[in-house]
C-alpha cells in the first residue's frame, strides 16, 4: 500500500538547516496497523506529514497504491488527500463552527457527494463511533475523547486507503485513550490500514507493528503481540 | 456560481458567523447610506436654490446711469449720461428676436398722491406693459397697462396693494381718480408683489404719460429687459452675457463714453448673478461628493479589514478543508463568493433604505435652500458596485494567500 524509499526531509531554521528524516525505507501492505514510535525530534510527525501529502520530500521515492507521488501541485495533492487519505489530529481539527455531523460530511462535500447521502453518511459513521446522539451539537460541547471519535469518524467518512492519525491520543487521557485506540482497532479489523504516530509505548503496543525512528532514521521496525484496547475499557 | 452545494455551504457559514457577517454587512449599509443621503442634500440644495430663483424672472437685465469718470474725446469727466427714448427703440428693434420682455422706465422724483383727504409719498414709474413680467407682479383687480395706453398716452395708473390699503381702506379703487402731484389719473388696476412692502411701493403710469406730464422730454432712468428662454442654463447665461456686452458698448458709444469708463454705464445681468450661485452650488455638490468619496473609501477599507481579518482567522480552518482534500481555488471562490454575497446584500440593503428614507422624507423637508433631495439612481447603483469590487479584491489576496501555503502551515496556525 505504501511504498518509500531513501526518503530524506530538511527544514531550514534561519541559516543552517535541519536534516529531520536521513533515508527512510519503509512500506506498509493493505490492513497493517502501523505505529511510529519516537522521542520528540526523532522526525515521526515529518515522516506522516509526507506520507499524507501535508508536506513534501526533499529526496526520495513515495508510491502510495502504487501511484507514485511526486511534484504535487495543490489541486493534485488535494485530489490525492481526499481519496486515499484520512486524518486523525492530535488537536483535533474540528471546524468549530460546524457540527459533529457537518464536520463528519466535509470531505464528502469535497468528494462532490450529495447533500442527502451526505447527512446519511455522515451519521452512519457517527454511529459507528457511538456519537449519533450527537451529530448536533458543536464541537465545543464535547469532550476531548468525543471529539476525537468525531475526527475519526470525519476520517473514515471519505473511505480513505489509509488513515494516518497524529499523536490521536495525546491530548486524552488513558482512559479516553484506550477507548480511541479501541475504536481504531476495531476500523483495523474491518480491513483498513492505520499508521498512528505515537511516543507512548502502551498506545504503540496496541498496533500490530512498531516501527521506531530515531534521529531520523529507522532504528528498529518489529512486528508485536496486539494488546486489544477492550481489555482495558 | 450557480452550484447549490456551495451556496448551501457559504449559507451555513453566514448563519454560524452571525456577527462577523452582520459587521462586514453594517460597514457596508452604512457607507452607502452616508453616501446617498450627503448626495440627495447636495441636489436637494440645487434644487432649493433654482426653486429661489424661479420666483424672480431670472434672465432680467437692468440698466442704470451715473457720472462718467473719464475723459474722452474732449469731454470733461464727471458728465451724468441720460439714456434717451432713441436708446431704447434702437435696442429693442435690434434685439426683438432675442428679447422676451422690455420696457424703459422712468422716474418721477418725489411724488406725492392724493386722493381725496388721503395723501403718500410713492414711486411714480413710467412704465411699458412687458413691465408686469419683468417684475412678476400679480394683478389683484383690473388691469395692467396696455399699449393703447402708450400710444393714446392715457392718464391712467396701477396701483399697490399696498397703496390702495394705504389710501383707500375698504373702497374700490377702480375707475377712482387719483391726483400725483397734483395731476388726475384714473385707476385701472391694483397689482401685488411679492417682493413685499418695498416693492408695492411704487405706482406705474405709462412712459408715454409720463414723460409728456411729468416735462421728460425723450429722458429715460432704466432700461428693463428679460430674454427668450434657451434651451439649457448654459446657452441662456451666453445669450444674456452677450446682449449685455453689445448693449453696454452701444450705450457708450451713443452718449461718448470711454470704452473703459465702468463708472457711467451699468448693466445688472441677474443670470450672471444666478450663475455665481449655480457655481456655488456646484462647488457644495463637489464638496458633497468629496465627502461622500471619502465616506465610500473609509467603507472600502473597512470592508478590506474585516475581509483580512475573516480570512485569517480561517487559516485553520482551511488548513483542515485542505487536509480534507478540498483544491485551492474551490478554498478561494468559497470565501469571495461570501464576501461578495454579504457585502452586495448588505449594500443594496443600505442603498434601498436610504433612497427610500429620501423619497419618504425628501418632499416633506421645509427648509431654505433645501427642496425634495433626492440622488441619481445610477450612481448609488455604481457605488454598491465599486464597494462590491473593492470588498472582492481585499478578500483575495489574503484568500489566495491562504490558500496555497501548505496546509500543515495553516493546521499549525492558532
Amino acid at each position: 500500500m505504501i511504498e518509500i524509499k531513501n526518503l530524506h526531509k530538511s527544514y531550514k531554521m534561519g541559516s543552517n538547516s535541519l536534516h529531520v528524516l536521513k533515508g527512510i525505507d519503509f512500506s506498509v501492505k493493505e490492513g497493517e496497523l502501523v505505529a511510529i514510535m519516537g522521542s520528540s525530534g526523532s522526525g515521526k510527525s515529518t515522516l506522516l506529514n509526507i506520507l499524507g501529502m501535508l508536506d513534501e520530500a526533499d529526496s526520495g521515492d513515495y508510491h502510495l497504491d502504487k501511484v507514485e507521488i511526486r511534484n504535487l501541485n495543490e489541486t493534485k495533492a488535494a485530489n490525492y488527500r481526499n481519496k486515499f487519505l484520512g486524518f486523525v489530529f492530535q488537536s483535533f481539527n474540528l471546524i468549530n463552527y460546524k457540527t459533529a455531523m457537518e464536520n463528519v460530511a466535509l470531505p464528502l462535500y469535497y468528494q462532490k457527494v450529495g447533500r442527502k447521502e451526505r447527512q446519511r453518511k455522515a451519521l452512519k459513521y457517527l454511529e459507528q463511533v457511538g456519537l449519533k446522539e450527537w451529530a448536533g451539537h458543536l464541537p465545543s460541547e464535547l469532550s476531548g475523547g468525543q471529539k476525537q471519535r468525531v475526527a475519526i469518524a470525519r476520517a473514515m467518512a471519505a473511505e480513505p486507503k489509509v488513515l494516518l492519525a497524529d499523536e490521536p491520543t495525546g491530548a486524552l487521557d488513558s482512559k479516553t485513550s484506550y477507548e480511541v485506540m479501541d475504536l481504531i482497532q476495531q476500523i483495523n479489523d474491518q480491513g483498513n490500514t492505520i499508521l498512528v504516530v505515537t511516543h507512548e509505548p502502551d498506545i504503540a503496543h496496541m498496533c500490530k507493528r512498531i516501527v521506531h525512528l530515531r534521529d531520523g532514521v529507522i532504528e528498529k521496525d518489529e512486528k508485536v503481540e496486539q494488546v486489544r484496547a477492550s481489555a482495558y475499557v | 456560481m450557480f452550484d447549490i452545494e456551495r451556496w448551501q455551504e457559504i449559507f451555513d457559514t453566514i448563519r454560524k458567523n452571525k456577527l462577523r457577517t452582520f459587521l462586514t454587512g453594517l460597514s457596508v449599509a452604512s457607507g452607502i447610506f452616508i453616501l446617498v443621503i450627503l448626495l440627495g442634500f447636495g441636489q436637494g440644495m440645487r434644487n432649493g436654490i433654482q426653486a429661489e430663483f424661479e420666483a424672480d424672472a431670472t434672465n432680467r437685465i437692468w440698466v442704470w446711469t451715473q457720472v462718467t469718470t473719464k475723459e474722452h474725446k474732449g469731454l470733461n469727466p464727471g458728465r451724468f449720461v441720460v439714456m434717451n427714448n432713441e436708446n431704447y427703440d434702437y435696442l429693442t428693434t435690434k434685439y426683438n428676436k432675442e428679447l422676451e420682455y422690455k420696457s424703459s422706465i422712468f422716474r418721477i422724483r418725489g411724488g406725492l398722491i392724493n386722493y381725496k383727504k388721503e395723501s403718500g409719498n410713492y414711486g411714480i414709474q413710467g412704465v411699458s406693459p412687458d413691465y408686469q413680467f419683468i417684475e412678476n407682479q400679480k394683478m389683484e383687480e383690473g388691469r395692467f397697462l396696455n399699449y393703447r395706453d402708450l400710444e393714446e398716452v392715457n392718464k391712467v395708473v396701477v396701483i399697490s396693494t399696498k397703496v390702495k390699503n394705504e389710501l383707500f381702506k375698504e373702497e374700490d379703487p377702480i375707475d377712482k381718480i387719483l391726483q400725483l402731484s397734483g395731476i388726475n389719473f384714473k385707476i385701472v388696476g391694483v397689482y401685488s408683489d411679492e417682493g413685499g412692502e418695498r416693492e408695492e411701493n411704487r405706482v406705474f403710469v405709462p412712459i408715454t404719460t409720463a414723460q409728456r406730464v411729468f416735462n421728460g422730454g425723450n429722458r429715460v432712468a432704466n432700461l428693463s429687459f428679460t430674454m427668450q428662454p434657451e434651451e439649457n442654463f448654459e446657452k441662456a447665461v451666453q445669450a444674456s452675457n452677450k446682449f449685455s456686452a453689445e448693449l453696454e458698448t452701444y450705450l457708450k458709444q451713443f452718449h461718448t463714453v470711454a470704452p473703459d469708463d465702468n463708472g457711467a454705464v451699468h448693466v445688472f445681468n441677474a443670470l450672471d448673478e444666478a450663475k455665481r450661485y449655480y457655481t456655488l452650488v456646484d462647488n457644495i455638490k463637489l464638496f458633497f461628493w468629496f465627502v461622500g468619496i471619502c465616506t465610500i473609501i473609509a467603507g472600502v477599507v473597512g470592508v478590506s479589514n474585516i475581509m483580512l481579518i475573516i480570512v485569517k482567522e480561517r487559516t485553520r480552518e482551511i488548513g483542515i478543508r485542505k487536509a480534507l482534500g478540498a483544491k485551492p481555488w474551490p478554498i478561494i471562490g468559497m470565501i469571495l463568493q461570501e464576501s461578495v454575497f454579504v457585502t452586495a446584500f448588505s449594500g443594496f440593503g443600505g442603498l434601498i433604505f436610504s433612497m427610500g428614507l429620501l423619497e419618504l422624507l425628501g418632499p416633506n423637508i421645509e427648509v431654505d435652500y433645501i427642496v425634495n433631495p433626492s440622488v441619481n439612481f445610477q450612481v448609488a447603483m455604481t457605488t454598491v458596485f465599486v464597494l462590491i469590487f473593492a470588498g472582492a479584491v481585499a478578500g483575495f489576496f489574503p484568500a489566495w494567500r491562504a490558500a496555497r501555503i501548505k496546509p500543515i502551515v495553516a493546521l499549525r496556525d492558532e
